[in-house]
């Protein structure tokens, strides 16, 4: 009965693991890249930056931007969340703190929102950020 | 309550005559004031702002919250690259 029951508790992991590596990307480890839709965007300035954390569009809005944005926006939040959590701050406290970091990383030609709220393009200069960022 | 129990009326009240002398100073004191007052008035003045005033949004986000989180927050943007 107990080694019946083991065998159908590791098929059905090795089952749930076939299926997360088929769908793609779900079972992948930390560190994994950008996907490619949103890596371009980027890239091309269609996205930017925004103070609070999240993902913004630059540009004219189009169906498809609206949701690379949307997706990253809510992987996002759930991650600020669970962070804000465990560190005893907000969700804004921490998606703000994010925004600093995550403008200060953008690399020279991508978009990022600047404190009077217009979209810059990133340049080799220092971003121009929020008085408060570290 | 009878009239018995009632202590007896107290005086009239009479108004005090000034005397001359006194009542000047008075007048004099008063003067003084008065000038005081208008000198001093001079002094102190409250000017109306020419600027508006601006209340920073976000406000109670304060700067050493972000201090604190900042590394977490960095360590988590590197440890969720493919959303960053």
């Amino acid at each position: 009965m107990g080694d019946f029951m083991t065998k159908r508790v590791t098929k059905a992991i090795l089952t749930g693991a076939a299926i997360a590596t088929a769908l793609g990307g779900i079972a992948a480890p930390a560190y994994a890249q950008r996907d490619p839709a949103y890596a371009a965007a980027r890239a091309a300035g269609e996205v930017g930056e925004k103070m609070d954390g999240y993902l913004g569009i630059v540009v004219a809005e189009t169906p498809e931007l609206r949701r690379i944005v949307n997706d990253i926006n809510i992987k996002r939040r759930a991650v600020y969340s669970e962070k804000a959590q465990e560190s005893n701050a907000t969700l804004e406290e921490y998606a703000l703190t994010a925004g600093c970091i995550a403008i200060a990383k953008t690399v020279p030609g991508e978009k990022y929102q600047a404190p009077d709220g217009s979209w810059q393009t990133r340049t080799d200069a220092p971003p121009m950020r929020d008085s408060r960022c570290p | 309550m009878t009239s018995d129990e009632l202590t007896d009326r107290g005086g009239l009240a009479t108004t005090g005559i000034m005397q001359g002398k006194q009542g000047m100073r008075g007048i004099k004191k008063m003067a003084v004031a008065a000038l005081a007052s208008l000198t001093l008035a001079g002094c102190i003045t409250v000017e109306a702002p020419d600027k508006p005033i601006v209340i920073e949004l976000n406000v109670n986000i304060r700067q050493e919250v972000i201090y604190r989180l900042a590394e977490d927050a960095g360590n988590t943007i590197e440890e969720n690259a493919d959303i960053f």
